[in-house]
């Protein structure tokens, strides 16, 4: 010990860690050893034999093995809280220091379960459930509570009553819950009501391109509604065969619909516009959550997909400063499919 | 030394007895005998991952605001800096980047929801491939099951309370499935958002009280129900020496099951402390928050939830409208009818198999799975029909990662969903039939002994293997493995 007192600790902290990982190999090896023997000598028992057996391990070694396990743990235990106590604290550091310390405890009480305590099987009787005469007791007592009643369908009647009454008593408040359906109808587009992008700039028809898909938003409305969000298109006007009733529902070949999937409620955000003419079916949007697939120049027809419904589309107008508004508010619900979802339609 | 020690233990056992009297039971308790396979420490595992659920679940209740109201995110993640985003969502943020080892809290409490679904979900299969499930355990049976909605329920609950891009779409996705439900669903969805999606102000805090307190206590009720059952009637055995319906052979509770079990309490806990801390999940900031009008490609929600994003996928776009009203919409086919249908099959099972077998005996001695063909391939089909479609719900990322065209994998699925099921039930119970005939175990060593009857009537062991036996005698061994020996 005449080396400089800096170096003492490293040397003392290299022993002892030198030591333990001795015992512990030599301990887990002759547990291991321990268990191929008994695997060796212990023979199938005979039918009908009593398998209940007790070994009392007293294994030196195996409370070796758990002391430095346990010692282990405690040292990673306080680390964690070291760890956590110095600014900065890693998410990673914390759960190694934490994480070991249990899987040393873990290791522990495995071992200690496994090599230090009594090894025992043991038999155990199950119960019968059904005892016929205790039953029998038990229907009695109950039958005899009713001894001496005449009338018991009246009170049965009556019991049943009170029942009903209170029981709808106890759910009624639900209906202060609501629900109003109106809303259900709403979406904050009007007449006349400009499309804006996500900074609240309205669109022109000059910025709205072929190829690209755009998100549009109510100006002067809450962009959080369910019904805000409109995809907006521009089509070439071979690519638009609207039914008779919307043919000017797209000026200039700009289209818009609702960007609510009609199937489950997601936002449309996938646009398909054909690049190589001989394999694309044609310009589709498509939803990322179960990939119902519509036709923005045929109305929002679904090509593909499980929505129910065509995607709603809202009719388009252009003002004198070329900004692109709405022409009217959407003609049928927008969102999914419900009890009278397609009221108004033939 | 010793003298002392018993003498403390003496005076804390004397002053509960005292008071509670309750040695026997406590007797009782110390010698109860848990059977030794390592198949039934699965729902121990779902056990200790709720425990952790519920630790690490109670510091998040701590930081999470269940707000919607619309702030300015101002943090330290730069990215999302001066975005407009909900309470909720940037106290989530806050948790994960601001409070000292609150992501790694979070990111436990995730894994541990995951694990405890996993297990839950391999325990059933133990009990039921093994025929766990009949009587007397029929009814502890249909409280798992229970626990099993209630736990998909919950996960998915959980995920929505963040208000993240990926949790907003789920949460209308299970909007429309409300609303899908005929004549009700849009009454019911109302009531439950408190108006049209993305609902009032009160539906964060709704959503909330469910998954922090209603739904926890229906757990520790169930689960209270669930152990005290098996305690009654005891754990089921496999056959064996010494095996029989009427007791049970295995470990006594003190102190060897006791050691082991916490043991595997710490190793679960440890597990997912390191998954937790080293491994990312749910990474919220990356998603940014929700929006009606925003949606992400490729999003797949938490492994449990992604059988019913398959079957909505896989549904065609069939919505029958009487009189011109819509009497089950699209939604309600993937996201409500198939996992009633699962659940009201499993439920159903236990009856169904009393009925066709005519066996209404209790039953304490489980069965192999190849002893019961025709159990296991129904469970191998049905199993492998909730499995594809499953997997249908990655169709998107096969897409994406092997070029296979989606449309015509979906075209693909709604044939194989029906065909392949056929296939894997012959092929299993082909399967069993073969392992019955040849007694072998392709997974695992020899274990026991070849033995001979002799002529007495008694038993003698001839050989340690098989192979011995065929060098020792000529003569066809008669025993196989200790599992086929016992009186059945």
């Amino acid at each position: 010990m005449s080396d400089g007192p800096h170096r003492r600790p490293t040397r003392l902290r290299g022993t002892i860690s030198m030591i333990a990982a001795l015992l512990t190999a030599r301990a887990l090896r002759d547990a291991f050893a321990r268990r191929r023997q008994a695997r060796v000598t212990s023979r199938p028992l005979r039918t009908g034999e009593d398998p209940s057996q007790r070994d009392v391990a007293a294994n030196r070694r195996a409370e070796t093995l758990v002391a430095i396990l346990l010692v282990g743990a405690g040292l990673f235990a306080f680390a964690f809280t070291i760890v956590y106590a110095a600014a900065g604290a890693s998410t990673q550091l914390l759960a190694v220091t934490l994480g070991g310390a249990l899987a040393l405890l873990a290791a522990g009480a495995i071992v200690a379960g496994k090599a230090l305590v009594p090894q025992e099987k043991s038999v155990e009787q199950r119960d019968v459930l059904l005892k016929e005469d205790e039953l029998h007791e038990v229907l009695e007592i109950i039958e005899s509570g009713g001894e001496g009643i005449s009338r018991r369908k009246l009170l049965a009647g009556a019991a049943g009553l009170a029942g009903a009454g209170v029981l709808t008593a106890a759910v009624t408040p639900l209906a202060s819950l609501g629900p109003d359906l109106d809303a259900i109808h709403q979406t904050p587009w009007r007449r006349g009501v400009r499309l804006v992008d996500d900074q609240g700039r309205p669109y022109t028809a000059e910025e709205v391109q072929i190829g690209s898909f755009y998100t549009a938003l109510p100006e002067h409305a809450d962009p959080g509604a369910f019904g805000s969000g409109l995809l907006l298109v521009k089509l070439p006007a071979d690519r638009i065969h609207l039914p008779p009733a919307r043919r000017d529902w797209a000026p200039e070949g700009i289209l818009a619909y609702s960007k609510i999937c009609p199937h489950a409620g997601c936002a449309i955000s996938l646009y398909r516009y054909p690049t190589y003419q001989p394999t694309s079916v044609g310009p589709a949007f498509t939803c990322p959550c179960h990939y119902s697939t519509f036709s923005p120049g045929e109305g929002g027809r679904l090509m593909f997909g499980p929505a129910g419904r065509a995607l709603p589309q809202l009719p388009l107008m252009i003002d004198a400063e070329r900004n692109v508004r709405a022409a009217a508010p959407f003609r049928e619900d927008i969102g999914p499919s419900w009890w009278s979802v397609r009221r108004g339609q033939s | 030394m010793a003298v002392r020690r018993r003498h403390r233990l003496q005076r804390g056992m004397r002053f509960s007895e005292e008071r509670l009297g309750a040695s026997r039971a406590i007797k009782w308790a110390l010698r109860y005998v848990f059977p030794d396979h390592w198949t039934f420490l699965l729902g121990e595992i779902a056990l200790y991952a709720f425990i952790i659920l519920v630790a690490s679940g109670i510091f998040l209740t701590l930081y999470y605001v269940p707000s919607d109201t619309q702030v300015i995110y101002r943090g330290p993640y730069a990215l999302l800096r001066g975005e407009q985003m909900s309470e909720a969502y940037r106290s989530v943020l806050d948790l994960s980047f601001n409070v000292p080892a609150g992501l790694l809290v979070r990111q436990i409490h995730h894994w541990a929801a995951d694990v405890f679904v996993a297990a839950i979900v391999l325990h059933l299969m133990r009990i039921f491939f093994t025929g766990a499930y009949r009587k007397p355990r029929d009814l502890n049976y249909f409280i798992g099951l229970t626990m099993l909605m209630l736990a998909i329920l919950e996960g998915f609950a959980g995920y929505s309370l963040g208000d993240d891009l990926l949790s907003g779409m789920g949460l209308a996705i299970a909007y429309s499935v409300a609303l899908a439900i005929p004549f009700v669903g849009a009454q019911l969805g109302f009531l439950i958002w408190g108006g049209q999606f993305p609902g009032s102000a009160d539906f964060l805090p709704r959503l909330e009280i469910v998954h922090v307190l209603l739904i926890p206590l229906a757990f520790a009720v169930l689960i209270t129900m669930h152990l005290a059952m098996i305690m009654r009637q005891h754990h089921t055995q496999f056959p064996g020496p010494g095996r029989r319906e009427r007791n049970v052979v295995g470990t006594p509770l003190w102190p060897a099951y006791a050691l082991r079990s916490i043991g595997l309490l710490f190793a679960v806990a440890a597990v997912l402390v390191l998954v937790g801390g080293l491994i990312q999940i749910n990474p919220v900031w990356q998603w940014g928050p929700y929006h009606p009008y925003l949606s992400e490609n490729g999003a797949q929600p938490d492994w449990y939830i992604g059988w019913l994003i398959g079957a909505l996928r896989l549904m065609p776009n069939f919505e029958p409208t009487i009189a011109g009203h819509t009497l089950i919409p699209n939604p309600f086919w993937g996201g409500l009818a198939f996992p009633l249908l699962v659940f009201a099959m499993m439920f159903a099972w236990p009856a169904i198999e009393r009925r066709v077998t005519g066996d209404y005996r209790r039953h304490d001695l489980l069965d192999r799975p190849r002893d019961r063909p025709v159990r296991t391939a129904i469970g191998a089909a049905f199993l492998s029909w909730v499995v594809i479609i499953f997997a249908v719900g990655s169709t998107d990322r096969i897409f994406v990662r092997l070029h296979v065209p989606y449309e015509e994998q979906i075209h693909f699925w709604r044939v194989g969903v029906w065909l392949l099921p056929i296939i894997v039930f012959f092929a299993t119970r082909q399967i069993c039939r073969w392992l019955q005939r040849t007694g072998s175990h392709p997974l695992r060593d020899w274990e026991g002994a070849v033995i001979a009857r002799r002529r007495d009537g008694g038993f003698e062991v001839v050989a340690d293997s098989p192979q011995d036996a065929g060098a020792a005698e000529p003569g066809p061994p008669i025993g196989t493995a200790p599992g086929q020996e016992s009186e059945l």
